[in-house]
């Protein structure tokens, strides 16, 4: 297997971007990687997409985004696991690169959710049908029991679910490409609308659109494309049953830390190594059992985390710098390539008043459904 | 929801049919074709108790068209003296009453009517067990 390095990267700002289509953004996001990297040509696209079909009416993405992008004629492969879609581009991209199949590989993001589809209703389709959607559940609903089964079992209060979207708030601020560029107080937190008990409106990552990119290339071509190129040491992806009745434990999630292994096993590192992360909270409580399950926490003690000031910027691990799924924003497919972004600004000493110091080694953490599929990646810089 | 496919998912959802794996004894519900724990294929049909206890639970606040006019409402995961775990909503009662550790009976039930295909569909819903203890005395 070839070593691969991240050369280059792009991506719109999150948000409601009603002037820009499905392809507008996925456009303006790829032209920005092949750009940043000083490529004229690619040979691999990944689009990751949790549903092109169900919010715009719009699938077969590969060849589509290819044309728009102006290479028609590229392999171009649409990638689906929900929200963990891009995250699973991104594996694709580096597998396909490590292997020797190809060269130069794109791996994409992109999702449109404010073009009128219901978005609750969309959304549901990565929960299973049958067994929960079906009686009436939605997903804030699923991490409402995760929250209440990981207070039940640990004493999580909801002031430490709070503290999880203060803290990325006060990260996203300082960052001009996120949803929600401002600071919020514990107060505002807890006293927002309940959507799903003991969720608050303010837990709850927001509907948005956007578009990223990353170029993937061999480690050793890397030079050509940029003095300061990041490395995939490792990639972790596990799955776990739909539905989260049928889990050991709706507090714990397995997928989370079986990805988790596969990825520190390969880059030969354990948590304790790792500098600055960016992990899935599309709820509070999911960075809480997220930190827990990547072995940034003991089992349980996830949820002081964010009050404390660990997972803060200037704390012992630094967890969604970006500003998270909660105030960047959470186009879903656009998601994992984001994550990888933020990793990657941050191993080139380029994230700005972001910046995590003398960080080397990053990881991400994206995942599908309620927690059914997660992919994670650890990233050193060159 | 297409018929056939209603009507294929009948058997569990009317009667609380589920599956005890021969091999390891873990139960399915719905039942499988292959057991989640040891890969088992032979099985033998058991029938739900109509009892169990809540794991974990929440409050719906803002629910999915369907379900408008029933909100706030209670959904919980139970789990059956048989050990098998579902979704469902807790009914008749305070929704913020329901709670880990809750006990509670599973009665036939309307779960939703659908907007186009216009099927009623039916189901499960469970209700805190001392209500139905009540409501047996008062019969």
């Amino acid at each position: 297997m070839r070593q691969v390095a991240i050369v280059g990267a792009g991506m719109t700002r999150f948000g409601e971007l009603w002037g820009s289509s499905l392809r507008d953004m996925f456009v303006e996001a790829a032209s920005g990687a092949l750009d940043d990297a000083g490529a004229d040509h690619v040979d691999s696209i990944y689009v990751g997409c949790m549903s092109g079909g169900q919010f715009v009416g719009q699938e077969h993405l590969g060849p589509l985004m290819a044309d728009y992008l102006g290479m028609a004629g590229v392999p171009a492969t649409h990638v689906e696991s929900a929200c963990a879609s891009g995250g699973v581009a991104l594996r694709l991209a580096f597998m396909e690169v490590a292997s020797g199949m190809c060269d130069l590989a794109l791996a994409t993001g992109v999702e449109k959710m404010t073009d009128g589809a219901d978005v609750t209703n969309v959304l549901a389709t990565a929960a299973d049908q049958e067994l929960e959607v079906y009686y009436g559940v939605t997903f804030p609903g699923l991490y409402a029991m995760i929250a209440r089964a990981h207070m039940e079992e640990h004493g999580t209060t909801e002031e430490d679910l709070a503290w999880v979207s203060v803290k990325n708030h006060r990260h996203g601020a300082l960052n001009e490409k996120a949803q929600f560029r401002r600071e919020l107080t514990l107060d505002q937190v807890m006293s927002s609308s309940m959507v799903a008990e003991p969720l608050r409106l303010l837990h709850c990552s927001p509907v948005s659109d956007g578009a990223a990119a990353v170029l993937l290339c061999p480690l050793e071509q890397a030079k050509r494309y940029t003095d300061r190129p990041v490395e995939i040491l490792g990639s972790g992806l596990a799955t776990d049953s739909l539905a989260l009745a049928q889990r050991e434990s709706p507090a714990r999630l397995g997928a989370v830390r079986k990805s988790a292994e596969s990825a520190y096993k390969m880059a030969g590192i354990g948590p304790e190594d790792v500098q600055v992360a960016e992990v899935h909270d599309c709820f509070s409580i999911s960075e809480i059992c997220c930190i827990e399950a990547l072995g940034f926490a003991e089992e349980g003690r996830g949820g002081s985390a964010a009050r404390d000031g660990m997972t803060a910027i200037g704390g012992d691990i630094p967890v969604n710098t970006s500003g998270g799924l909660k105030s960047k924003g959470h186009p879903v497919g656009a998601t994992g390539i984001a994550q990888a972004i933020e990793i990657f600004r941050q191993l080139q000493g380029e994230a700005g008043e972001r910046q995590v110091e003398a960080a080397r080694v990053g990881l991400t953490q994206n995942m599908g459904g309620s927690g059914a599929s997660s992919v994670v990646h650890i990233y050193q810089g060159v | 929801m297409p018929s056939p496919r209603y009507t294929r998912e009948i058997p569990s959802r009317y009667r609380l049919e589920a599956a005890r794996c021969e091999g390891c004894g873990a139960v399915a519900f719905p039942p499988r074709q292959i057991c989640p724990r040891c890969r088992g294929r032979e099985f033998e049909q058991v029938d739900l108790s109509r009892k169990g206890r809540v794991i974990t639970s929440t409050v719906i606040h803002v629910p999915p068209a369907e379900f408008m006019m029933q909100a706030p409402y209670a959904m919980a995961i139970v789990e059956t003296p048989e050990g098998a775990r579902f979704m469902t909503q807790v009914v008749d009662c305070d929704p913020g009453c329901v709670l880990p550790g809750t006990e509670v009976s599973l009665e036939f039930r309307r779960i939703r009517k659908e907007d186009h295909g216009g099927i009623l569909c039916y189901g499960h819903k469970a209700v805190p067990a001392t209500l139905t203890v009540a409501r047996e005395e008062w019969e």
